[in-house]
């Protein structure tokens, strides 16, 4: 089933388009009690512009990544002559398709100093963008199967609190306190050894922070341009000139590439390879139950991750299809797969019903880490090989990007995830990444 | 679902085999510098188009073989056997 029919269709008071209402709005409570009695119209959350000749900079992808970016260039920076296009509209990519899960029990000090960040980022995200984003800090649980993978969670755990992270390996009896509901009883195919139990993991409203992001950038004077696809980078030597889109050329001296699963096709455009693959990756929703699922529980050897919306659904992620495609179609196969493995965890949910499922594009690198920063074309900065970890990452890709374009420094913060480490053989091995089987 | 046209067992659900990726040419690991070789490791075209790659038939007949196959629709024009084999059928004339 395809997801752009349901789950990400743009409500009314943000879909793009000339408004009559004054902008931009401050929303607090006295505005929507204002609203609330005159039943008047919302303000646009941001708004529409006409493609101008040149920009600073240019950023491909209106996702999370990109959006952050631009509303830190301009918050932090103070750059705002950016556009921000997208072939489709915000959010519409992985931005909105994620799991929306929010987590620093990483394995590498690099990869969890890095998320770790993005997680105090998300926590002060709704006062700074004026827009509640519902970052549930609930708990999260990774669930080991065997003593291997209970070996590795041993590993993450000491290597969380060396760098000041909540986060501890817990026994099956814990487990049952805190998921009642949990089979962790022993005659099971796959029993619970134990659990990485990380408390200040949680999830986040998605669509919400793609949008708070979209708002904050317009408000500073940001173009977001949707349905702007681009179609060619124009390049003098090594170097960045512009950009051909379907509405037109603009010059830039920077272009940045935070398409995600789209992100090879626009390194072809520059003569730029990367060690990305690009692959589907499915989720799913139930229909809505009173709320008995207070943590999000993962299982990286049944390949599953489950958590309870506010609305009561519960949302279901797997990792990534078995090969490289474009496609976003559903399949059989996965929801069989995954309902087979959800029951295994929690049985008593078995007359559940799933309302519907879709697929994002993950662009998968061989050490499941991204990469960030220049790269041998000048002016083309990449923000890409986010695989199945994106979304917890928007806010800090977002500030190291921004600095990284105002200064043309590379931040310490991101210096690992630099292109040129595999022509020189430095991966970074994230085994922590939910791709990851243990 | 995709089904995959195995050129030894026939048409087969996709869950039996391993996609090995992108079909490439290895460079002579004799003469290959570092950086060959890690490029032939790791750099993907990844194109949203008509690719040729490596499959594993794992839970069949457990043979590498080439697909032609449309990464956007997932749709597969031809199924081959690999390269290797093919020149060693040739040699024995058969």
């Amino acid at each position: 089933m395809d997801r752009q029919v349901n789950e990400t269709s743009v409500p009314s008071n943000t879909r793009p388009g000339k408004s009559t209402a004054k902008y931009p709005a401050k929303y607090s409570a006295f505005s929507l009690i204002k609203h609330g009695l005159a039943k008047s119209d919302w303000p646009r959350a941001w708004r529409e512009h006409d493609l101008k000749k040149s920009y600073d900079v240019v950023i491909i992808g209106a996702g999370i990544h990109g959006l952050a970016t631009a509303y830190y260039l301009a918050t932090n920076h103070g750059i705002t002559n950016i556009a921000i296009v997208d072939k489709g509209y915000v959010g519409g990519g992985g931005s909105g398709r994620n799991t929306s899960i929010v987590r620093s029990n990483y394995l590498t000090p690099e990869g969890v100093r890095f998320y770790n960040r993005s997680v105090h980022l998300y926590q002060d995200l709704s006062a700074d963008l004026n827009f509640n984003i519902m970052f549930g800090q609930m708990g999260h649980l990774t669930l080991a199967h065997n003593d291997s993978s209970l070996r590795t969670m041993r590993w993450r755990a000491e290597v969380n609190k060396l760098e000041g992270i909540d986060s501890e390996v817990i026994g099956p009896d814990d487990i049952k306190q805190i998921v009642p509901y949990m089979d962790t009883s022993t005659n099971t195919r796959y029993p619970i050894v134990g659990a990485l139990f990380h408390p200040p993991g949680g999830t986040v409203r998605h669509d919400a922070v793609n949008w708070g992001y979209a708002r904050g950038a317009d408000v500073r004077g940001c173009e977001i341009h949707q349905n702007t696809e681009v179609l060619g980078i124009t390049t003098i030597g090594d170097e960045v000139t512009g950009v051909t889109t379907n509405r037109g050329q603009i010059s830039t001296k920077i272009v940045v590439n935070c398409t995600a699963g789209w992100a090879s096709l626009i390194n072809a455009m520059v003569g730029l390879k990367m060690p990305i693959v690009t692959h589907p990756l499915q989720a799913a929703v139930t229909e809505p139950v009173k709320k008995f699922l207070n943590t999000v529980v993962v299982s990286g050897s049944l390949h599953v991750y489950v958590s309870q919306t506010d609305r009561g659904e519960l949302v279901f992620g797997a990792s990534t299809d078995p090969y490289a495609s474009y496609s976003m179609r559903g399949s059989l196969e996965f929801t069989e797969e995954l309902a087979g493995h959800v029951l295994e965890l929690i049985p008593s949910i078995a007359k559940m019903r799933v309302l519907r499922q879709w697929a994002g594009l993950c662009d998968m690198t061989p050490d499941f880490s991204p990469i960030m920063g220049f790269t041998p074309v000048k002016g083309y900065v990449v923000d890409v090989g986010w695989g199945t970890y994106g979304f917890k990452a928007g806010p800090v890709s977002g500030e190291a990007m921004a600095q990284l374009i105002a200064t043309q420094r590379v931040p310490d913060i991101i210096s690992t995830f630099d292109f040129a480490r595999f022509a020189e053989g430095r991966l970074v091995g994230e085994k922590g990444a939910a791709a990851v089987g243990h | 679902m995709i089904v995959v046209p195995c050129p030894w067992c026939g048409d087969r659900n996709s869950m039996e085999f391993r996609a090995a990726g992108e079909s490439k040419k290895r460079p002579d690991v004799n003469t290959a510098t570092p950086e060959q070789w890690r490029t032939y490791l790791y750099t993907k075209s990844n194109l949203a188009d008509w690719v040729t790659e490596t499959w594993y038939h794992r839970a069949g007949c457990r043979r590498y073989f080439a697909i032609e196959r449309h990464t956007v629709t997932n749709e597969i024009r031809t199924s081959r056997l690999p390269a290797a084999q093919i020149r060693l059928d040739e040699s024995k004339g058969s």
